[in-house]
This record gives C-alpha cells, structure tokens and sequence, in this order.
C-alpha cells in the first residue's frame, strides 16, 4: 500500500495522471488517495512524484514492519531508498543502462 | 457532455499490445487516422505498470518457430491452435529487435548476442518499457491518445463492428468513437475470485487488478464467439506479494521444496499447470509450506536478484530487506495465486484466425484478451499486434467509414439517478465469494462439482440484477460499477465453459471433481456464443494433428 505525506506533496497532479487504477485525486491542491486497499504496488506514483511525498508500504498482512520505500528516477538511474523503522537508511541504485542478471 | 470522434483505426487498451499495434500500423501508413484509448496512461497502464523482468518468448539460437508451437501444445496439453502458435512464434525474434531498437536495453554477450534464460527467455532491463512504447507512440502525428477514458460498449450494426463508446473516468464527458476498424486490447481478466488477501491488501494480486475483463464483456455482449476461457491461469508466487517466481526458478535455477526438505516436483511432471498443481498437492498432504530453494545462492546473485525484483515487483525486495530474510539464507515460500482469464498465458479469450480477426465483422483481438494462443507473453503481444497490423493495412481501403451512431447516455446516467443502495464493494465481495466457494478458486484448491457451479450460475445471475441498481455519484464510481459489471459478465461464461468441459485436463488450473481424470473426447476447444443473456457452447475441432 502506498502512503501520502500531505505536508511534502505540492499539488503537481503527477501522480494522480499515471496511477494504472486512476486512485488518486486532488483536493484543496493536495492529493488524496480514494481506497488505499486499490493500490496494487506498482510503484508508478512512487517514481514520478517530484517530492518524495508517496512511499510504498508493505502492510501488515504481507508481512510488513513499517519499513517505507521511495524512489527517486533520473534519466540514468533509479534510486531506491528503503528507511527502516530503526532508522536505518539502504539505497538501491539500479543502472537503467544494464540489463537484469536474471 | 458529448464528444464525437471518427478514425480509421480504434485501438482500445494502449498497453503492451495497442501501443505496438499502434507503431506498427503508423510505419505502414502514416496518414492512418489512428485512435488509442486508455482508462488510464499509457506511460504506466495495464500489465506492465511497474516493468517487465525478462522477454519470456523468444527462439533461441539452434530452436524453431516449430520447435515452440511444440513447447506451448505440450504445455497447454494439447489445447492451443496450432496456427495461431506459429504464426506468433515466427515474429518473436524479429519484434525483440524491434523494442530494443526503440530503447529496451537487453542483456547482451562480448559478441553482441542476447543472453538467453533458457532457449526461450531474453534478458532485460524492463523497469521504462511502457514509458518508452508511450514516447514511440507519441512520435506518430497520426496518432491521437485519449487517456484516462474507459471504453465500455462496441457501437455495431448487427455483427459489425462501427468504433465504440465510453466515458472520462474523470469528468462528465462521455466519448464516441466511430471507426472503419476497431483493435481491442484490454488485456485479461483479473478479480473475478477471492484474491490471496481479501482484507486490506486485496490489490496486491499478481495480474493488473486494472485490468477487468473489459474487453471480454464487450465481445461476449455483442455476440463474438469466446474460447477456452475454462483454462484458468492459476500463477505459482512469492507468498505475500505475489511476485513472480521465474527468476527464482530459472535465472538461479531455483527449484521446488517442501517443509520435509524433500524436491517433489519430479513427481507431478513440469508443465506450467503441473508446477502449480505440485504445490497443490503438497499442501494437502500435509507438507506445507512449498519454498523455492534459494539458500546457498551467493552473494553476487542475492545482489542482483534484489535489483532485478526492483525492475518488476519492487514489494518483494523490500520484503527481503525489511523482514531480513534474504534469499540466501531464507527460502522463498511459494503459492498459487487466486484464477484469472489471460489468453496471454493460456488459451482463453476472443476466438479469432490466423490474421487477428474475430467472429465480429472489422474487429481484431490481440494480447491477453485475444485466445487459442497460449505462451504468448509481451513479445508475443508485440507479434500478434504487427499479425493484426498487417492485415488492416492490407483491407483498410476498402471499408467505408460508418456513419455516425449515437448511442443513449441514459445507459450511463441512470446509475446517477439510482437511489443508495448496496455499494460496488458489497457486490463484488459477494460474487469473488461465490465464485471461490463454487466454481473452484483458491480456498478450494481449485476444485468444484457440477452442482457447485448451479450454485455459482444462480449467484452471480443473482448479483447481476443487482448491480443494475449501484448508484454512482463521480466518474470514478461509474467506473467501478462497469468493471464489476464486466467481471460478472465474465465470470458467467467462465461458469458455462467449466460445466462444459466434462473432465479434468490441467490439474492445477481446475478440478472438475465430477469427472477428475483427463478424457480424450475432450481432445477439442470449448467455445461459447452468448445472445439474449444466453451462453451457448460450441466444440470446436483442434486442427493440430
Ligand atoms: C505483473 C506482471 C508481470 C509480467 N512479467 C512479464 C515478463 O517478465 N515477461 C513477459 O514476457 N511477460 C510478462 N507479463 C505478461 C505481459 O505483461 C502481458 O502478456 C502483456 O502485457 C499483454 O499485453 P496486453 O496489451 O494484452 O495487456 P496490457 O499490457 O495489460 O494492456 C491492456 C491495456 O488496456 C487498458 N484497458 C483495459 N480496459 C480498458 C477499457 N475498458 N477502456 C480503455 N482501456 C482499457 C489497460 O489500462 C491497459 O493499458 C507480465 C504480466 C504481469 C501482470
Ligand atoms: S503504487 Fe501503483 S496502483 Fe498503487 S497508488 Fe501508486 S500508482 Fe496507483
Ligand atoms: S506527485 Fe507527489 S507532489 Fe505531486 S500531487 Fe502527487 S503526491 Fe503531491
């Protein structure tokens, strides 16, 4: 499931163009999520958000901790940031230049 | 509000298969009037929203075309078209070079060979696919993208197809679409049974749970004639996020295991369905959980297996790091995931010939919702876009444009109109229950008896009635509502092509416990035409000795 930190979010709409299940919507310049138990995971509002206002969640029936996911896309890589509720921060960088291994 | 559109092509679904539907058509002819429609956009929409991890069709040096449609009729155990195998698996090689030259990077050795996964996959990186089909798409003046517009009716004359209409999943606009030949390419058919977490994570499925059988709704009401949908994909995954498992299993050949530490696979033989029925089987003989053994992997393949999970399905890396759990020292529990409809994966869908064609006058199925093609992947999407392409090209000149055919909005508005009732949730909820209790979903490990489906048939009818009263109050409910209506509309002839099939062909995808064993009078399609709400079954010869 994904989470909106409404006080990061700027209102820029971008999120609510590319989600897949059209699950967003903008209210008073902020972004609303209409059912949070839509949300497929795919990230897509992750990667786009210029803010770094959306983080995907594992929920608590698939075994999550409360460990946040966020991204960070330029034209090169994507960046993946995983912050663990002890604090502990791990990024992920994934050259879009190289192909999978698998 | 109403807006009109006339074209000469109307592509509806801009996923994997529209959108190259969509290139191809305009490098033939670039003056075609071409119309894509998406209900959402087609930077991330449909299937491949967060990536694709690997080209799974593909003929590798030293195999054939032939060498293929042998795989895929093995795998299918016999029920797939011969035909339409072949010619999608002559394409394959020759669509891969095509996406890479628009910007796909592939994984290639020192001589500039792809590397293959098996004599079938091609690796990747495939995390941009959908954006960089969209920027090629958007390169052709000719062609003009609606997005976030849901198409829900064909408009049509008898049996002939004229455009189709819809409606903004935003604002009150409602669309139509006249067109001299329509593409449709919705994809499959997911959420019609109770997904693997019914309560707050019910969209961590594996198929696009955006993806709702739209297309498959349309055909069946406007009397297309529909194969094979009783061949359920049932996918084997990660427990709890649904990931997929072939780069497990094939790209650190990973192989199955149960809680005795015994491989078992061997033992229920290695087609896709046998995969999943093993796992089946296991648990009810009490050997649960099923893993796929990953310890022992070293530290380089955990590294890059985290990495490829990023590109595909990122829920499964952070499940590795947050739970500390990481696959070289912790197996990964598997599962079978609830049934879908995808003609991508197996033989259910439109009925269609070796050109695209369906039994419906100037309309062409492709990808997911088009059948009798199994084993087809993104790559064979791409094929039977360019098979559909081609011919359109070759017939375009000589069908006339339509005139234009308004259709009622009060189809749309009197759900406006509607007084509160049972919401979209409530009906849902019932008929994914009805359809896991009585026509073989996951809590029943697939199975169900003759009776069971009576039941099943009575419901949703039942749920059907029902759901002409929703009330919408925005677009956004008036989209829930179709969807829920498609999925009903599917699963209704899903229960007619499971009664039909009076035997058990693939175990792990449905066990008709009627008739448990595999029986050669059933050596042929099930097809069905639906007319006045009734689903007539045909049986089709199979053409493939
Ligand atoms: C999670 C996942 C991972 C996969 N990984 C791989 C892989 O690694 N390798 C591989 O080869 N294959 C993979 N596949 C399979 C591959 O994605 C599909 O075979 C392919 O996307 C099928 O293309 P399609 O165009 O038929 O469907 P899609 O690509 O899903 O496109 C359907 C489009 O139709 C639109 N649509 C639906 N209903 C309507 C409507 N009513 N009105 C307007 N638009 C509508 C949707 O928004 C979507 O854009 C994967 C599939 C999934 C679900
Ligand atoms: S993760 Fe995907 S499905 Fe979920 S809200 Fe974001 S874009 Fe939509
Ligand atoms: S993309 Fe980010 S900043 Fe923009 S509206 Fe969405 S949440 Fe707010």
């Amino acid at each position: 499931m994904i989470k909106i930190d409404e006080n990061k979010c700027v209102g820029c709409g971008r999120c609510v163009d590319i989600c897949p299940g059209n699950l967003f919507f903008l209210e008073k310049s902020c972004v609303k999520m209409r059912d949070v138990r839509d949300c497929w995971g795919c990230c897509a509002c992750v990667k786009i958000c210029p803010a770094k206002a959306i983080c995907y969640q594992l929920a608590a029936d698939l075994g999550g901790t409360g460990a946040k996911l966020f991204a960070e896309d330029s034209p090169q890589k994507l960046t993946w940031q995983i912050l663990k509720t002890n604090g502990e921060k791990i990024i992920l960088e994934v050259d879009k230049a190289r192909a999978n291994k698998f | 509000m109403m807006e009109n559109y006339s074209t000469d092509v109307l592509i509806i679904g801009g996923g994997a298969a529209g959108l190259f539907a969509a290139i191809r058509l305009s490098e033939m002819k670039p003056d075609l009037k071409i119309i894509v429609v998406d209900k959402a956009d087609i930077r991330r929409s449909g299937c491949l929203a967060a990536g694709v991890n690997a080209l799974n069709a593909y003929i590798g040096a030293g195999h054939t075309p032939e060498d293929y449609v042998a795989y895929a009729l093995k795998d299918a155990h016999g029920i797939a078209d011969k035909n339409l195998l072949l010619t999608m698996a002559k394409k394959l090689n020759s669509v891969t070079a095509k996406i890479e030259q628009l910007g796909l990077v592939i994984f290639k050795d020192e001589n500039n060979n792809y590397v293959t996964r098996g004599w079938r996959n091609v690796k990747i990186n495939g995390e941009n696919i959908k954006p960089i089909l969209a920027a090629a798409v958007k390169n052709f003046p000719n062609v003009k993208i609606f997005n976030h517009v849901n198409v829900a009716e064909f408009l049509r004359d008898g049996d002939k197809i004229l455009g189709a209409y819809g409606f903004s999943t935003r604002k009150k606009i409602f669309y139509n679409f006249a067109a001299k030949t329509t593409l449709i390419a919705t994809g499959g058919a997911s959420g019609i049974y109770l997904p693997n977490h019914a309560g707050g994570s019910r969209h961590q499925i594996w198929y696009s749970p955006f993806n709702t059988g739209a297309g498959y709704a349309m055909g069946i009401r406007a009397g297309a004639e529909m194969t094979t949908f009783e061949m359920r994909f049932i996918a084997l995954r990660c427990k709890d996020t649904i990931a997929p498992t072939g780069t497990l299993a094939q790209g650190v050949k990973a192989e199955q295991i149960n809680s005795f530490g015994e491989f078992y696979q061997k033992n229920y033989g290695n087609t896709t369905s046998e995969r999943v029925y093993a796992v089946t089987a296991e648990n009810l003989a009490g050997r649960a959980p099923c893993y796929l053994k990953t310890v022992g992997i070293t530290f380089a393949q955990e590294k890059d297996l985290l990495n490829a999970y990023l590109n595909m399905a990122p829920a499964q890396t952070l499940r590795w790091i947050e739970t500390e759990q990481l696959p070289k020292n912790f197996n990964v529990e598997i599962c079978g995931t609830e049934p879908y409809i995808i003609g991508g994966h197996t033989a259910a869908g439109y009925w269609v010939n070796v050109n695209r064609q369906t039994t419906l006058k100037n309309l062409f199925a492709i990808g997911d919702v088009a059948g009798g093609c199994p084993q087809k992947y993104v790559t064979g999407a791409f094929a039977e876009a360019e098979i559909a392409a081609e011919k359109i090209i070759a017939q375009i000149d000589e069908i006339e444009t339509p005139a234009r055919k308004d259709f009622d909005v009060a189809e749309f508005e009197k759900f406006f109109a509607n007084e509160e009732f049972f919401s979209v949730d409530d009906l849902e909820n019932a008929m994914q229950s009805t359809m896991d209790e009585y026509a073989g979903g996951l809590t029943q490990n697939y199975r169900f008896n003759e009776q069971q489906l009576n039941l099943a048939a009575k419901n949703i009818q039942r749920l059907e009635n029902l759901s002409e009263k929703l009330r919408a109050a925005d677009m956004y409910d008036l989209l829930k509502i179709f969807e829920l209506r498609e999925r009903l509309t599917v699963a209704k002839v899903l229960i007619e092509h499971l009664r039909a099939r009076r035997e058990t062909r693939w175990a792990g995808f449905a066990q008709n416990l009627d008739y448990p064993n595999r029986d050669e009078k059933f050596n042929c399609f099930v097809n069905s035409v639906t007319s006045d709400g009734a689903t007539k079954i045909i049986f089709r010869e199979l053409e493939n000795d």
